[in-house]
């Protein structure tokens, strides 16, 4: 895939958005030599990027988060090194936003420089098993929340619908429509489909830009 | 909603709600329990239902106890020190026989402790955290399906006897994602005659209240309420036994606790190790009879809790104290690993064998 300078992952709550910055990271890795991930998850403080924090240091991936992440003190941070984002043009980022327009406000104070700049991505991450966004209108409304919160404009969609781990090839192929309802309504390119890598296997063939992934490991079984 | 749907533990619980016919919801956020708050605060509008972040826990339980007096379905959410603050309330609910659904999505404390799930709070939602003589009927979700599951049976129960039904979950079953199909057969809710409508001038005035200006009748309240109590310990405890039927070294373990448990059980099983798993549901009533059954059978019993030993009492009581109990156990939101689980099994074994 071709990145951008800034790749930036929004979505309603829970739509699969840290995973697909986890392996965007990885992928981008592949291709420039200085890369980040940063979680500016302001919402969640669970299931974070630091989840994955030996994986980035074992690639050599800059994680740019929150000194409170995954920690008890329970307040909205946003980490103190995230300017790097925008002060540092040779930098690759994956940004992980938290969820719904909540989220997105974090990326308010960014988005000036992000819009000047003009060299980012913005995806909405999508999943049509998710109960507040069964069908394209729910999505588009939290889409235009998101845009509104961001001051920024979505450039594409990610597909990555799923039932976690009773998630079939048919279950992302029974979103297909889904999808392209979203990328009709909204306008808006679909970009990529995500999946489990041993779901993915399934998808090759009947569906474009597949997006294989290696999922952050669950807490219990 | 025939298809199945991904959903957090705590989203599954609002969702559960609505389908059970609750259209008020009243809390004030905490972690981690504030996706309920937040799920109720998306949908209740779109359905004519209220949503109302109240100033305060304890506002919130009185306008439950508002609601309930009026006859309808009603629900609060909160954790551990939320539910503290909630537990004057939960007594005037029970002074007054009113149905609620209370939910505990338990974290690490006491004080303030920690955002971490943690199963501390057994003793208070066993025993009462409020004042006076009472009970909650207390329901213990493994899943995120369960957790839709006891929700409605939570309202049916609360109805049914009026009273509090608790669930009591924590913060790993609250935050996990797990698919659930709300396909559930649900009972039609009871007619209320009890509860403060307007007489309509077809009747005398009901009164919803807890205080008692006589002694005698106040007694008397007492020992009719526990006499409710007498017939739900008879007729509604609820466990899961899981290969307990030849099993010498059994687990006792609810919520989260029992599926680290299971795995465990399971990895004892695959190396000749005769280990079982009583998972209790409700833990008010606590399942005494499944447990009377490990009596004279099992040769150890392992209670397995994110506490520092509070069920193991009822494992006590329930055995009589006929079977030897050793207790499993992490605390301040950390949970036990399957290994840790198993080692302690392997243990137990070995004493057993002496």
């Amino acid at each position: 895939m071709d990145y951008k300078r800034i790749t930036l992952l929004c979505g309603h709550y829970g739509s699969g958005k840290t995973n697909i910055a986890v392996n965007m990271a990885m992928d981008l890795r592949k291709q420039y030599e200085r890369v980040a991930v940063a979680d500016l998850d302001i919402v969640n403080p669970y299931f974070r990027t630091l989840d994955s924090r030996d994986d980035f240091e074992h690639a050599g991936i800059r994680l740019i988060v929150s000194a409170y992440a995954n920690s008890n003190v329970d307040i909205p941070a946003l980490p103190q090194d995230m300017y790097a984002l925008t002060d540092d043009p040779a930098l690759h980022a994956v940004v992980d936003v938290g969820g719904d327009d909540r989220g997105a406000y974090a990326l308010g104070r960014l988005s000036p420089a992000i819009r000047a700049e003009n060299n980012y991505d913005m995806f909405l991450v999508i999943n049509k098993y998710r109960p507040l966004t069964p069908d394209a209108e729910s999505t588009l409304e939290i889409m235009h929340e998101i845009e509104s919160a961001a001051s920024l404009p979505f450039t594409g969609i990610i597909n990555n619908s799923n039932l976690a781990v009773e998630t079939t090839p048919e279950t992302v192929l029974n979103s297909v429509s889904y999808a392209e309802e979203v990328s009709r309504l909204s306008g808006l390119p679909l970009v990529l489909t995500s999946a489990e890598a041993s779901v993915a296997e399934g998808l090759y063939g009947k569906i474009d830009n597949v997006f294989p992934m290696h999922l952050q490991k669950r807490p219990v079984e | 909603m025939a298809e199945k749907v991904l959903m957090k533990g705590n989203e599954a619980i609002a969702e559960a709600a609505i389908i059970a016919g609750c259209r008020h919801y009243f809390g004030y956020p905490i972690t981690p329990q504030t996706e309920i708050a937040a799920y109720m605060a998306k949908r209740m509008p779109k359905i004519g239902g209220v949503f109302l972040q109240a100033e305060s826990e304890i506002a919130a339980i009185n306008m439950v106890y508002g609601t309930s007096s009026a006859g309808k379905r009603v629900m609060t959410s909160s954790s551990s020190p939320g539910i503290s603050l909630k537990s004057e309330g939960i007594s005037y609910l029970a002074g007054a026989d009113l149905p609620a659904l209370v939910v505990n999505c338990q974290r690490g404390g006491p004080g303030l402790g920690g955002i971490q799930p943690s199963q501390s709070d057994y003793f208070q939602a066993t025993r009462g955290g409020g004042h006076g003589d009472y009970h909650m009927i207390v329901l213990a979700p493994a899943s995120v399906q369960e957790m839709a599951q006891l929700t409605i049976r939570g309202f049916e129960l609360a109805d049914e006897y009026r009273m509090t039904a608790m669930i009591l979950a924590d913060g790993t079953i609250g935050q996990m994602m797990e698919p659930v199909s709300f396909d559930f057969d649900i009972l039609p809710q009871p007619e209320k005659p009890w509860a403060a409508t307007g007489t309509q001038m077809k009747r005398t005035h009901n009164i919803i209240n807890s205080l008692y200006l006589s002694p005698e009748v106040l007694e008397q309240k007492n020992i009719e309420r526990f006499e409710k109590y007498d017939a739900i310990c008879e007729k509604e405890a609820l466990a899961e036994e899981y290969l307990t039927d030849d099993a010498e070294i059994v687990i006792a373990a609810f919520g989260i606790a029992a599926r680290v448990a299971k795995n465990a059980v399971n990895a004892a099983r695959a190396e000749g190790i005769k280990a079982g798993l009583i998972r209790p549901i409700t833990l008010w009533p606590f399942p005494v009879k499944t447990f009377a059954k490990t009596i004279g059978k099992a040769k150890e019993i392992i209670s397995v809790e994110l506490s520092m030993g509070q069920m193991i009492e009822d494992v006590r009581l329930a055995t009589e104290c006929k079977v030897p109990v050793s207790l499993t156990k992490r605390v301040g939101g950390m949970i036990p690993s399957p290994e840790e689980v198993y080692a302690a099994i392997k243990a137990a074994a070995e004493r057993a064998g002496e």
